[in-house]
């Protein structure tokens, strides 16, 4: 199916596809690993299995454009550009981390690289990219703002306020959900009485489309009308990415658990977004097996370095670190 | 009227408030309102009138009945350079909204490493006295200042409205700029122009040497009266507004407190977790020995606010329950 939108597609965008993700997936593995390790503190929410819906995203956007995020933030922020040095220390709470060890995985963020910052509360981040549209709109700018969201947080107030907002006041905002079809540790048949989210964007006077959140090009094909849409000043649009998260809500662990059978997590785990797309492009002739090697491996040391740094990175030090950054000072 | 007093410019809290508005959007192109109502009516109180209609639908902007998405439409805006002022019709409405303010906008310069500016201004009426009842008549101040990284403001006469505004809408924090709704109609001296008055400072409103009174938003007003009261029995107080309640200017206070010896806090807000309780905390912490009394709390009965007149009047507290309270410390001691 991709072969043929691949020939629509130049070649640097589809090694651009495939580097982010592979960024994404590479990261997250070893900073799952180093959880496990307890090297990393806290929760850390892996977004190992989506990396198609951040890449498609943020490949479909301009540099400068915004995006938001969730709890499950590090995808969205290596696809937005993020550097795995300032990423992995600010999983380990160093000070050399994004957010100097404030924040953590769960509000991981850079907002020059236009990455609004991750969010511990589901939904929370969804108003931000109405007022980053908003900007955008008043400043006549050109830039647009594509919020990354679960299927979860449609159920929630703070997103319905914010669809209906954007849309009211006719703003550049592309909603990006990630079906990935439970909320933390519950089913989305239990919790929601529809099975397709996109069917929600009608209510808010937006075009809603569903795509395969496994296949990147279809994700980066969807990302890109709606991202012309809002540029064009044609208003929101809702794209459903169908997706799986390999990992549990939270943690490293895949299988076991009482909430989703291992056979489901085994079948989601054949339809791996990087191995299908890995394939595609290696039948089209785009990447070889040996090149896309190549890259892993050109990734990994990136990786394996950003770890060596972040250990040997000081931690903030409470008695000059904890009161700073709460206020702006006055100048 | 003497002369010098009719040479200053008596204007209403609720105009200049909004002849304030009018002044930072002429001043500079990033500040823009948005909220319900805000736009082609005016606002409730007609607090926004005519602003509309001089900034256009961009500037001056009609939202939603969406409190969340008001005050993340600020935050998100914030974030990218703008300064938005974004009305809470209600202090009330603050509780529909608490994770984008508490969660959000008060939290995302120290969560995300010191890169977000928020220059965002809230504004809200609080207070009693209007037959608005349970939901539309609160006084939240002390929900706020628990929060880091907020900063509340709570003027109490028209001069204080505009001097505080202008610093909220500066300031590159998260502010919220409290109106009383029953003082909206009360007169008071108003430069034209913009002018700013620290955040964080607090005013002596009168002298004296019996007692403190630290009172916030309309409560300054009764306790004038309530020192009118007491001057006739000898007793000479002294009255703080704080103006600002998060930065809170301790240090006026508790150099009051140590002339005086002796402290009355009022508030609108029910007494138990108010505002008055962490005042009278960081007081006893920095003037323990200097008190000659108990600090005394004046504050509203622990319940919803009542719709009925005849409970509304008791409930809020006044002039008498004021001075009542100042008699209170000053017969402990005596």
């Amino acid at each position: 199916m991709a072969t043929k939108e691949q020939t629509k597609i130049s070649k640097e965008v589809l090694f651009d596809l495939h580097r982010r993700m592979v960024r994404i997936r590479l990261l997250e593995e070893a900073a799952g690993r180093l959880a496990s390790e307890a090297r990393i503190p806290g929760f850390i929410h892996l977004y190992v299995g989506e990396e198609a819906v951040a890449a498609g995203g943020c490949v479909a956007l301009k540099p400068e454009d915004q995006i938001t995020s969730t709890h499950r933030g590090h995808g969205h922020l290596v696809a937005k550009g993020g550097q795995f040095k300032p990423m992995m220390a600010e999983f380990m709470g160093k000070a050399t981390g994004y957010c100097k060890g404030k924040g953590g995985s769960m509000h991981i963020s850079d907002l020059d690289l236009g990455m609004l910052g991750a969010n511990g509360i589901v939904g929370g981040g969804v108003p931000h990219a109405v007022g980053a549209a908003f900007a955008n709109k008043y400043k006549n700018n050109g830039l647009i703002t594509m919020a990354f969201f679960g299927d979860g947080s449609t159920n929630i107030g703070a997103f319905h306020e914010a669809a209906n907002m954007a849309c009211a006041l006719h703003l550049p905002v592309v909603f990006m959900c990630e079906n990935n079809e439970y909320a933390e540790y519950t089913a989305r048949d239990r919790v929601m009485a529809i099975t397709d989210v996109a069917d929600r964007a009608v209510a808010y006077g937006m075009p809603g489309v569903i795509v395969d959140g496994m296949d990147v090009v279809a994700v980066y094909e969807a990302a890109r009308v709606a991202v012309e849409r809002a540029r064009n000043g044609e208003g929101p649009s809702m794209i459903e990415c169908k997706t799986y998260r390999f990992y549990n809500h939270a943690g490293v662990d895949a299988f076991g658990t009482p909430y989703r059978s291992d056979e489901e997590v085994r079948e989601w785990m054949e339809r791996d977004p990087i191995k299908l797309f890995e394939a595609q492009l290696a039948k089209a002739k785009v990447l070889s097996e040996e090149q896309a090697k190549e890259i892993h491996a050109e990734i990994q040391a990136e990786v394996d370095e950003a770890i060596e740094f972040a250990e040997a990175s000081p931690m903030p030090d409470p008695s000059s670190d904890m009161l700073t950054d709460v206020y702006t000072e006055v100048s | 009227m003497t002369v010098a007093e009719t040479e200053e410019r008596i204007i209403r809290y609720n105009n200049a408030f909004t002849e304030t508005l009018a002044e930072l959007l002429r001043e500079d192109p990033d500040v823009f309102i948005a909220g319900e109502d805000v736009g082609r009516y005016g606002g409730v109180f007609q607090s926004f009138a005519g602003l509309n209609a001089e900034f256009g639908d961009e500037r001056v902007v009609d939202t939603p009945i969406a409190e969340q998405a008001i005050i993340g439409l600020g935050i998100g805006a914030a974030a990218m350079g703008l300064r938005p002022i974004v009305d809470l019709m209600f202090m009330d409405f603050v509780m529909v909204a608490m994770d984008q303010i508490a969660n959000q906008a008060a939290k995302m310069k120290y969560m995300y490493g010191g890169k977000a500016k928020l220059p965002l201004t809230i504004t809200t009426t609080a207070g009693a006295g209007l037959g608005a009842a349970a939901q539309h008549s609160q006084s939240l101040e002390a929900w706020l200042i628990h929060v880091p990284g907020l900063k509340v403001v709570y003027p109490s006469n028209p001069y204080d409205v505009k001097g505080l505004l202008v610093s909220c809408v500066r300031d590159d924090n998260p502010t919220i700029f409290t109106l009383h709704k029953k003082m909206l109609g009360s007169k008071g001296h108003v430069p034209e122009g913009l002018y700013e008055i620290p955040l964080g400072e607090a005013n002596v409103v009168r002298e004296g040497t019996d007692a403190t009174v630290i009172a916030i938003g309309m409560m300054v007003g009764e306790a004038e009266k309530a020192a009118e009261m007491l001057a006739e029995e000898g007793i000479n107080i002294e009255i703080i507004d704080p103006r600002t309640l998060l930065p809170f200017d301790i240090d006026t206070v508790v150099q009051s407190a140590k002339k005086t010896n002796r402290i009355v806090i009022v508030h609108e807000a029910v007494r138990n977790g108010g505002i008055g309780a962490e005042i009278a905390a960081q007081i006893q912490e920095e003037a323990f020995d200097y008190l000659d009394a108990p600090i005394a709390r004046v504050a509203a009965p622990f319940s919803p606010v009542p719709f009925s007149p005849a409970l509304e009047n008791a409930y809020v507290p006044n002039a008498e329950r004021i001075a009542e309270g100042v008699r209170g410390v000053l017969h402990r001691s005596s």
